[in-house]
């Protein structure tokens, strides 16, 4: 990895509300050795709002910042945020496949973006260039107890035209990653439905609803924490699942852990520096379970033990059952 | 559905309209209804999704335009995904969208009010500003108190900057919107 070098482009929302993902996936890069650099006063990708108003006013938004990476001599670009990701890998195809598109995009930029640009997410790098050994090599702690259901939202990989990553009905790539890193991944059906996405402000008991379902899904799986890739899934999840509750009347309590702050945890970063106070539903309770690999060995040895021991006992109890029948 | 004469209320400029801007053939559709059975949002629609395609078909312009539906999609690509025929679902609802909000017919005007206040905060300072916008859409819909429950917790955890911060190059990125706007007068 060490040679290559990316873009990376952190997005208005990692600067805000999703700061913790910017800095967990800036600090599992740097666990990992991948190199990257920022363009320079890069700006908003546009995000859903501006392709309600035109696909060419859309895709311009999303190409002065292309355009950015270009300049700075770099081919390929991290967006941790699927939204500034979605735009990216829109306007580059859009203006890949037509020449007209393209032109029309260009004129309403200073300088001409010469699509040479390709984008990637956060998961897609660590999946598809990092590799797994590698992601697992670096392991130093495990998080014992934890049942992680992870979340893709819907347009991480969809479609799959656009997103070219994984598959667009059954992706498994953050499940490997997080095996991987020795996490236990539940069978999680509602993998990629929708999170009520940009509505939260507009149309609050609609994306209350939606999220509810995504929640108890998880729960339902066996899972006690949520892994997710996205800060607007992240925010309907975490920040208004006091929300879902008055809406839904339930009691919902599971933490939203972006996949990357999972990694910083079994890669032993301390907890600040990968956000975990920022949570709103505390995941307190995950970073006292975290022991180090060591210490996890040595308790399943314990256990095994322990099992080996037990089947004596069982005999024992049933031929006192049987006595007792006759 | 109503039921609806086709021999003098199909608007087939508009049908034509839309395939131009989508790129999309909306007579591909054969209706085996896979983007409603996928659609996260069919139970909040007035339409769903593959009677919004039918509509199209027969050149319901006005029906459309003043839909719940086109409003309510929230792109997630489900339809997109799952359609045998190919087409594009997504990218049809988004052009729908986008020729209401032309003409003026927007019937979820929150969610407009929502989307323009983000793109205005993007205008002004080149970065989204999320105090601002959540702030500018509450005055702009006359729900003043949205969200008001989540301040206490994004200050606490100290998820949020109080001030815009502004680009270098943010006149750059009002010149996208000023030379769009420009050019869609000239155009239509």
């Amino acid at each position: 990895m060490a040679e290559r070098e990316y873009a990376y482009f952190s997005g208005c929302s990692l600067e805000g509300t999703a700061s913790e993902y910017d800095a967990s996936v800036r600090a599992v890069l740097k666990e990992l050795n991948v190199r990257f650099r920022e363009p320079d006063d890069w700006s908003c990708c546009g995000s859903t709002p501006a392709h309600t108003v035109d696909h060419v006013f859309a895709a311009a938004l999303a190409a002065r910042n292309l355009r950015l990476i270009e300049k700075i001599g770099l081919d390929t670009v991290i967006a941790p945020c699927p939204a500034c990701m979605t735009a990216f890998k829109k306007a580059q195809h859009s203006m890949t496949e037509s020449e007209i598109f393209k032109n029309k995009v260009n004129e309403l930029l200073d300088e001409p973006y010469n699509c040479g640009v390709e984008s990637k997410s956060a998961l897609q790098v660590l999946f598809e260039d990092v590799g797994l050994d590698a992601i697992a090599e670096r392991v130093t702690h495990a998080l014992p107890g934890l049942k992680v259901a992870p979340y893709y939202g819907c347009i991480l990989n969809r479609p799959p035209e656009i997103a070219k990553f994984d598959d667009p009905e059954n992706p498994i790539s953050m499940d490997k990653v997080l095996m991987a890193a020795g996490v236990e991944v539940t069978n999680f059906a509602f993998k990629l439905e929708c999170c009520g996405a940009a509505f939260g402000v507009a149309k609050r008991e609609m994306v209350n609803q939606l999220t509810y379902k995504v929640l108890s899904m998880a729960l339902d799986s066996g899972a006690n924490c949520i892994a997710v890739a996205c800060p607007l899934c992240q925010q309907n999840l975490d920040l208004r699942q006091e929300q879902v509750n008055k809406t839904m009347g339930s009691n919902l309590n599971i933490p939203i852990l972006y996949f990357t702050q999972i990694l910083g945890l079994v890669y032993g970063l301390p907890p600040r520096e990968i956000g975990i106070d920022k949570l709103v539903v505390s995941a307190d309770d995950i970073v006292y379970s975290r022991i180090t690999v060591e210490e996890m060995r040595k308790r399943a040895e314990l256990e095994a033990q322990a099992k080996a021991k037990k089947p004596e006992k069982k005999i024992a109890k049933e031929e006192v059952k049987t006595e007792e029948n006759e | 559905m109503d039921s609806i004469n086709l021999s003098n209320k199909t608007d087939w400029s508009f049908i034509e309209e839309v395939a131009e801007k989508s790129g999309q053939n909306p007579s591909l559709c054969y209706q085996c209804g896979n983007c409603t059975a996928g659609c996260p949002y069919s139970h909040f629609f007035d339409y769903p999704v593959s009677q919004i395609m039918r509509l199209l078909q027969a050149g319901q312009k006005d029906t459309i335009l003043s839909s719940k539906a086109i409003w309510l999609c929230a792109t997630c690509e489900t339809c997109t995904t799952r359609c045998p025929c190919e087409i594009d679902v997504a990218h049809i609802m988004d052009t729908l969208r986008i020729i209401a909000r032309r003409e003026n017919r927007v019937s979820e005007k929150d969610i407009k009010t929502f989307y323009d206040a983000f793109l205005s905060s993007v205008k002004q300072f080149g970065r989204l500003y999320e105090v601002g916008t959540l702030l500018t859409y509450n005055l702009k819909s006359g729900n003043i108190m949205t969200d008001a429950d989540l301040g206490p917790k994004v200050m606490s955890h100290n998820k949020i900057h109080f001030f815009p911060r502004s680009i270098k190059g943010k006149d750059q990125v009002a010149k996208i919107y000023e030379r769009y706007q420009d050019k869609a007068k000239k155009h239509g």
